[in-house]
């Protein structure tokens, strides 16, 4: 698997760290229901067989954080984006 | 037909022409009590120790390709019950015991072998961290014993002892521990549920589940409709899958764990060995191919394929332990996909959907915790109860805080 970082270009998988779903928002702690909403963001994952929104962390390159929709099935890269974007 | 001496001889003077299949391929009948959904070594365990602890055999089980073609046939057939945590302990080591009498119980042989398990140390404070293990093991009456160098290299003497950076000190021992066919663990369970009326049903994969009202009362298959007052899911890997169609989003992710085998060579080495400066794991089967595997390849995938950073990393280890592997060549190498669950410990529990039965999160240990998975379980959709053994493996204990964290990694799949 290479992952095309859009600083460095296509770099091997192993250069990069990965940290897993990218749609977990951190909730809001002061929310009433924060502490449903915190296990729900720590737990759950939708897990899909499919595209998949992850981060991941180019450790051994330009130490930018990505956010990569990329298939479970296949582990075809399918976007990459840098990892503030939205 | 009862597998003996006596029988092999009258097959022999027939020339072995009179064998019937070890067990019936079912067609789906409507409707059953129980619907285990999952042909694997767990869901075939659950339907026999359903009937056979619990007399329920108007049981099915439903797998979407041929029984034993998921991670059944893809684990590298370790078995051991050497775990530190309470809540682990007792199950793993009823498992064992479960393993200890489980050819004469099915009438099959799971070519189960107690070559002993031999996990590594490396330095001062890991040997009193296993030191702490071996005796968290003793006080729940499994065994241990804490080797040094030289009890190890009484073992193994071809360990590279003097390694610079990771110098092999001592382990830890479970004699009780090693190795069962994973093949003959499927077929075994299978011949003895079907002997005893469980349905078991090929080429039948779950594509929904019938409701009323709030309860689910069966699921829709490739092969039709069929209803069951209770349903349970023993699909590791796959189990996110199964339960969204039930609208459940569930504390696991699905990654690819790599095996590998290695050409046939003479007998090299008689237990089951571990890496403790990484995660590596080495046995030889009867066949003589070395059988090893190391770490998950760390992102979600389904692919049942990994990528060659983590082979490379995996003979790696291999090689910086045991340097001969280097004159063995490999000769295959196949993914598994794993229920990677939060707190690294699996979920034996009903779900908050009446009818629906949860078994998974087995990480990459469940193909040791197959006959007590089955038993749990079975246990669990017989009386709604918890097996004693199994009361840790609860669904809700990550939202109350009860984790069962064997490594101490916190919630992140990948790391445990």
């Amino acid at each position: 698997m290479r992952i095309p970082c859009p600083f460095c270009g296509e770099r091997d998988v192993n250069e990069f760290a990965y940290l897993g779903a990218a749609d977990t928002e951190r909730p809001d702690p002061n929310a009433r229901d924060a502490a449903v909403r915190f296990y729900e963001a720590v737990y759950l994952r939708d897990n899909p067989a499919g595209p998949h929104n992850e981060l991941w962390y180019h450790s051994y390159g330009c130490r930018s954080w990505l956010r990569i929709t990329r298939d479970t099935l296949t582990h075809e890269i399918l976007r990459v984006q840098i990892g503030d974007a939205h | 037909m009862r597998y003996s001496l006596f029988s092999l001889l009258r097959q022999t003077l027939s020339q072995h022409r009179g064998w019937a299949p070890a067990w019936r391929d079912a067609v789906p009948k409507p409707a059953y009590d129980v619907i285990i959904v999952g042909g694997g070594g767990h869901g075939l365990a659950t339907a026999y120790y359903l009937a056979k602890v619990h007399g329920i055999r108007n049981v099915a089980v439903l797998e979407k390709r041929y029984i034993g073609s998921g991670n059944a046939g893809r684990n590298t057939t370790i078995i051991r019950s050497n775990y530190l945590l309470p809540g682990n302990n007792p199950f793993y080591e009823w498992s064992m015991r479960l393993w200890e009498g489980l050819e004469q119980d099915l009438n099959y042989n799971t070519m189960v072998s107690q070559r002993g398990v031999l996990n590594l140390y490396h330095s001062v404070a890991q040997r009193d961290a296993y030191a702490r293990r071996g005796n968290a093991m003793l006080m729940h009456g499994v065994d241990a014993e804490l080797l040094d160098t030289e009890g190890v290299r009484k073992m193994l003497p071809f360990l590279d002892f003097e390694n610079a950076r990771f110098p092999v000190l001592g382990g830890l021992l479970q004699r009780r521990g090693g190795t069962a066919r994973h093949d003959a663990v499927v077929w075994g369970y299978a011949r003895a549920a079907s002997d005893l009326g469980v349905d078991i049903v090929q080429n039948c994969e779950v594509t929904g589940f019938i409701r009323e009202g709030e309860r689910i009362v069966g699921v829709e298959t490739s092969r039709g409709p069929i209803r069951a007052a209770r349903t349970g899911l023993a699909v590791a890997g796959n189990t996110s899958r199964v339960a969204s169609m039930a609208g459940l989003r569930l504390p696991i992710e699905s990654h690819v764990l790599q095996a590998f085998v290695s050409e046939a060579i003479k007998p090299f080495i008689d237990c089951v060995v571990t890496l403790g400066a990484g995660h590596f794991y080495l046995s030889q089967s009867d066949k003589g191919g070395l059988v090893f595997g190391g770490d998950i390849d760390g992102y979600n995938s389904y692919a049942q394929r990994g990528n060659l950073p983590t082979v490379e990393h995996v003979c790696e280890s291999g090689m910086a332990l045991i340097p001969a592997l280097g004159r063995v060549r490999m000769l295959r190498s196949w993914g598994g996909i794993m229920d990677m669950s939060m707190d690294g410990s699996p979920i034996i529990d009903r779900t908050p959907i009446e009818g629906l039965y949860l078994n998974a999160g087995w990480c990459y240990g469940g193909f040791k915790a197959t006959p007590a998975s089955g038993w749990c379980f079975a246990h669990l959709l017989a009386t709604e109860q918890a097996y004693p053994v199994a009361r840790a493996y609860r669904l809700d204990r990550f939202a109350s805080g009860h984790l069962i964290d064997e490594n101490g990694r916190g919630a992140q799949p990948n790391l445990h």
